[in-house]
């Protein structure tokens, strides 16, 4: 009993949230190296890369919210309604006059309304003090209903090679969307380390009522960081949908809210907030993707993966308990 | 010995710093006892140890004579001591009867509660104290009046020997204060005794047999109400003698001479609510003005209102001759207005962060251009303040919440002399600090006020008031009732002004 | 609430109003239904609705123990899934043995949820939300990601498709007996009270020695067998376990719950206004299903989620007003 309450505590007194995570990231890659046919080879890691990119997108944006001790459960449901929207306006009829303007639309539209998602989960939690899980309930509900309604739930298949460079294309040899998440995350991190906005976000995390005492401008930051969680959802849904060449609306960004609050949490995000670890983000985005990979790639089914998903979550956030204590 | 309980040499210490010790408490059956000390003298500790929230070092507590083997809560109450918190224990969506009963619901066949019976019993035992409401209505429905005594009627209802009420009248108006000292007076005639705390000096006399007073940890003195006087009771809590302050005149011991400046701040009876119902104060430049007076008097309240956190519903505030309350905290900083708050934990630091983030958390604004910060600036300028005010850190990038409290304290008053407020309001600046700490933090504010800004300076320790301030206001149940100049104030003086007010007799000049 | 004095009509409505909205909408929505589409009073579209929507019925109630506590259960849908592929393997021992088996593998899962709540300390969401994918995996691990066909021959479809006293389908029995009992539970018993108190103010609770964690280990227990119960009936009422079932149900739960006027931060709820609601929800789906087969619109299934979302989003308004109320009055 003693032992079993001193561990999680002494792998919490480290700096857990950062060597943990490497440490297992370490752990998977020399598992893989040893055991996994082909993993060392360049497919392998374009495969990976492709899949990690929207994983780690959507969770750099929960882990602002997360830092705002909020949490936002329309992710997915924002990564449809983007996804739906986009090859509806590049396939319309000024889409079609005007490729050009048409592709930019396509991506700056549904952006714009995705960000409008985040301003109505923004001021649900921050100015109608509705619990953010319940306040972003209501668009994980209704957000995928619109996505198909626009669709009538048809599959849209389209080529459009300009737009699904979103998705395929490859810059120096590597897939788009890892340089575009990675790009994100510089932005970002700056964002955080050297900005007011992500110094207030960090306290507003760490303790609400200090920070409004000391004139932050609460309410503002956490719209913000819901609407910058929402873009980037979209963002992510738009890139599902380019690697596709396909919209589903049922199944973009299906569970993506789990796959990002797990990635988050693994990457150090502290649920109660307070901490806006973005490359930990995607380390944690990393991690899950290489346990579902090293469990495909080893003959486990895909449903063990998501069990093995289930027991991650719950043990990060155990330890999370501890350290916080 | 047939009291009914009786506390006698309690030790008791949190890490090593001793909160209570050789502290005696002894509480006649049916007697309304009450428990009287100075903010940290021990008074709560005291209840907890009694309630078995707190094991005690060293003493013994008997009740009724046998020794008392209370350990946690539920077995006070299941020994009769039912304590009526602050903050209610009760849940305000269900209806009245349950908060009552729940827990001891009367049953049907074993498991169904019976509603009927219930709602009887709820009833009855509210009517004992002359209440008729609807005891199915939701309890959040009521008044905090009602609901504090929906919890006194809870804890008689499970046959409670002993009521123990902490500052019950705090947030009650005055017509509610008579309706809860009916039924004080109403446990009295049923033979249970009532251990009163409370801040409000003038209530005890009316309801209390006998006071005790806690200083520092010990049982200073109890008396019988009937045979002692406010200012009696004041002393002791103080620790000074009576017979001194009665005597003591004007003397030009204390207080520095100030050169006024012009006026920066005027509050003109600015109410916020029944906590601060009438609120005068002028401040020019260059000067401390204290705000005095005894817990629950609007002290912390008033703050609030010039930091525009709760808004005023009547009077003037003027900043800079120009009449406004600002809209909160950020406009009022803009404004040129600070408030160190009196809860450092909750409402000061921000645990995770560094120093110096924590420092600069008010400064942001000015020290970013474009929403980018300034890093080189912000480390010169928390320097700057880690050496003047001497705060011991291993660096400035360690979290805050690894210092001591004096460090703690400091690293928040820089964050506020940081932007140069002219009005910085300081709620206990020195509370929890240690006494080298203290002696800093009170040069600190005066120096600061010697370059020309102005202070507002709230303390529950009259000696820093005294020596510190040069006005002092003194404020009274939400009210700003007298102001004292230095030269000329000793602690008595201002002590006397407080007792004099309690009393409500005579004038404060004839003395 | 149960008082012995007068019925109190006017007291009533105003402190019940979420309850008697939700069900002035059903009267009006069935009123419309009745009006308007020929077939929409048979006896066919009654049971067959009815029979429907048990399940989620089932799952509502559980949900609105669990939200009366102040927590949440988003495991329910898979639960159910999981549960549908357990009662199918079960069902040729026949329904005696396939109901209960299949009610004590969701009470199983409503375990660990208590157990990663209660004793590990993890919030409601994230456990439940990890309990939801496990579920997931697990139904379908032991299907084999197939449907599973139930057995014909038993007496187990008899549960979703045989009439009980030759009326109703016997999954509407079943319900009709839980939503009875559990609301007498929550109204009558002390550990439904217990429920309702921790949900106002747990640390209240603890301080009055309430046993707060045995009603809270109930109230997921509770959650996960109504989420077992739900799985027999789809296996039932389709013939086979689907592990591929019960997306989205968690929010259909929370939607109903909430509709029928349970307070989402806890503390106060009603049973039979949350089996309205649920109701209501669904009848919004039948009746845009007669609307299409009409013609008049052409209003597409995918409507229902947008739908329960403007519910939800109108509701969580009221809510908040009431709830920024109450604390005022707290002062």
């Amino acid at each position: 009993m003693e032992r079993a309450m001193k561990l999680p505590q002494r792998v919490a007194s480290m700096p857990f949230r950062f060597h943990g995570g490497i440490a297992a990231l370490v752990a998977l890659l020399v598992f893989n190296a040893f055991f996994t046919p082909n993993f060392l080879q360049l497919q392998t890691l374009f495969v990976n890369i492709s899949q990690v990119a929207t994983i780690a997108i959507v969770a750099m944006g929960m882990t602002l919210v997360i830092a705002t001790g909020g949490i936002d459960l329309s992710v997915g449901a924002v990564m449809a309604l983007a996804g739906a929207l986009a090859p509806l306006i590049f396939l319309s009829d000024l889409g079609s006059a005007n490729p050009m303007l048409g592709v930019t639309l396509a991506i700056v539209l549904p952006l714009f309304i995705a960000g409008l998602c985040g301003v109505f989960n923004g001021v649900m939690v921050a100015v109608l003090n509705v619990q953010p899980i319940v306040a972003t309930l209501i668009l994980f509900i209704s957000g995928r209903g619109i996505a198909q309604v626009l669709t009538n739930g048809n599959l849209q298949t389209f080529s459009n090679p300009s737009f699904s460079y979103l998705g395929t294309g490859k810059v120096l040899g590597l897939p788009f969307q890892g340089w575009l998440a990675l790009a994100i995350a510089c932005v970002l991190f700056w964002v955080i380390t050297r900005t007011t906005w992500g110094r207030y976000l960090l306290a507003i995390g760490g303790n609400e009522r200090a920070a409004y005492l000391s004139g932050g401008p609460v309410r503002r930051v956490k719209i913000g960081a819901y609407v910058i969680c929402a873009v980037l959802a979209g963002l992510a849904g738009l890139i599902v949908v380019a690697i596709n060449s396909a919209s589903d609306a049922a199944r973009n960004g299906n569970l993506m809210e789990l796959d990002a609050i797990a990635a988050a949490v693994v990457g150090g995000a502290l649920l109660q907030g307070g901490r806006a670890p973005i490359f930990g983000a995607i380390l944690g985005a990393v991690i899950i993707q290489l346990v579902k990979y090293t469990l495909l790639a080893n003959g486990v089914e895909d449903e063990v993966a998501l069990i093995a998903k289930a027991v991650i979550i719950i043990l990060a956030v155990w330890v999370q308990q501890f350290r916080r204590a | 010995m047939n009291a009914l309980v009786s506390m006698s040499g309690i030790e008791k210490s949190f890490a090593g710093v001793p909160a209570l010790s050789q502290a005696n408490l002894e509480i006649a059956p049916g007697e309304v006892h009450a428990l009287i000390g100075q903010n940290g003298a021990g008074k709560s500790t005291m209840i907890k140890v009694l309630t078995g929230v707190y094991d005690r070092d060293a003493g013994d507590v008997h009740l009724a004579g046998v020794p008392s083997r209370i350990s946690t809560p539920r077995e006070a109450q299941e020994s009769g001591i039912a304590t009526i918190y602050q903050e209610l224990n009760l849940v305000p969506l269900r209806s009245v009867t349950e908060n009552i009963i729940m827990g001891y619901e009367p049953k049907r066949l074993g498991f169904l509660v019976d509603w009927r019976e219930g709602n009887m019993r709820a009833r009855e035992v509210l009517m004992r104290f002359g209440i008729d409401i609807d005891v199915t209505e939701p309890l959040g429905n009521f008044s905090t009046a009602i609901q504090q005594l929906v919890a006194i009627a809870r804890a008689v209802s499970l046959d409670a020997k002993l009521v123990i009420m902490d500052e019950p009248t705090s947030s009650l108006d005055a017509s509610e204060v008579e309706v809860l000292f009916g039924v004080v007076r109403e446990l009295k005639k049923q033979g249970v005794s009532v251990l009163y705390v409370s801040h409000f000096l003038d209530e005890l006399f009316q309801i209390c047999d006998r006071v005790t007073t806690m200083r520092d940890g010990r049982t200073v003195s109890t008396r019988n109400v009937q045979d002692t006087t406010k200012l009696e009771m004041i002393a002791d809590m103080l620790g000074r003698n009576k017979d001194e302050i009665a005597a003591d005149g004007l003397t030009d011991f204390a207080g520095a001479k100030a050169k006024k400046g012009d006026i920066v701040l005027r509050a003109d009876s600015v109410s916020t609510g029944p906590r601060l119902t009438h609120f005068d104060l002028t401040l020019h430049r260059g000067e401390i003005v204290g705000l005095g007076g005894l817990l629950g008097s609007g002290r912390t309240e008033a703050a609030r209102a010039l930091f525009g956190v709760d808004g005023k519903r009547s009077g003037a505030i003027e900043l800079h001759g120009v009449v406004g309350q600002p809209s909160g905290p950020g406009d009022a900083i803009v404004n040129g207005v600070g408030f160190l708050t009196e809860d450092r934990k909750a409402e000061g630091i921000i645990p995770d962060m560094s120093v110096r983030e924590n420092m600069t958390l008010a400064l942001l604004p000015k020290l970013a251009s474009r929403g980018q910060i300034d890093f080189a600036r912000e480390r010169e300028i928390v320097q700057a303040f880690i050496d003047d005010l001497g705060i011991k850190a291993a660096h400035m990038d360690q979290p805050i919440r690894e210092l001591s409290g004096g460090n703690q304290q400091k690293v928040l008053l820089a964050r506020w002399l940081a932007t140069q407020p002219d009005i910085l309001i300081l709620d206990e600046p020195t509370r929890g600090v240690d006494v080298g700490a203290k002696r800093e933090i009170q040069s600190f504010i005066r120096s600061y006020v010697e370059k020309g800004f102005g202070v507002v300076l709230i303390s529950s320790e009259f000696e820093e008031l005294v020596e510190g301030a040069d006005r002092i206001v003194v404020m009274h149940e939400g009210r700003s009732v007298k102001e004292l100049t230095n030269p000329g104030v000793t602690e008595n003086i201002l002590v006397r002004a407080l007792a004099h007010h309690e009393e409500g007799t005579g004038s404060w000049n004839a003395q | 609430m149960l008082d012995e004095t007068a019925f109190d009509l006017r007291k009533y409505l105003r402190r019940n109003s979420a309850s008697v909205t939700v069900w002035i909408a059903l009267l009006a929505l069935i009123l419309f239904g009745l009006m308007r589409y020929d077939n929409f009073g048979s006896a066919y579209n009654f049971s067959s609705f009815l029979n429907y929507n048990a399940m989620f019925i089932a799952i509502a109630l559980g949900m609105c123990f669990v939200i009366m506590t102040g927590g949440i259960d988003l495991s329910v849908g898979s639960v159910a899934a999981f549960t549908s592929v357990v009662a199918a393997y079960l069902s040729p021992y026949g329904i005696q043995v396939a109901l209960p088996g299949a009610v004590l593998a969701g009470v199983g899962f409503g375990a660990i949820n208590a157990f990663c709540i209660i004793i590990l300390r993890i919030p409601p969401f994230i456990a439940t939300l990890a309990t939801m994918l496990a579920a997931k995996g697990g139904a379908l691990v032991i299907s084999g990601a197939q449907t599973i066909s139930v057995d014909w021959g038993s007496n187990f479809t008899k549960l979703g498709m045989g009439q009980a006293f030759g009326l109703f389908p016997w999954a509407i029995v079943i319900v009709a007996g839980l939503t009875l009992a559990l609301w007498l539970v929550l109204e009558r018993t002390t550990i439904g009270r217990t429920v309702l108190a921790i949900g106002g103010s747990e640390d209240a609770s603890n301080l009055m020695g309430l046993k707060v964690n045995r009603a809270k280990a109930f109230v997921y227990l509770l959650s996960g067998g109504c989420a077992g119960l739900a799985g027999v009936f789809l296996a039932s009422g389709f013939g086979a376990g689907q592990p591929l079932e019960g997306i989205g149900w968690e929010l259909s739960a929370i939607a109903s719950v909430v509709v029928g006027g349970t307070l989402l931060t806890g503390g106060m709820g009603s049973i039979p206004a949350t089996v309205a609601g649920a109701l209501l929800l669904g009848l919004v789906f039948n009746v845009l299903n007669f609307e299409n087969g009409q013609g008049t619109i052409s209003f597409s299934a995918y409507w229902q989620m947008v739908i329960r979302g403007g519910f939800l989003f109108a509701v969580i308004l009221l809510q908040s007003r009431v709830i920024a109320r109450q604390q005022k009055v707290l002062g």
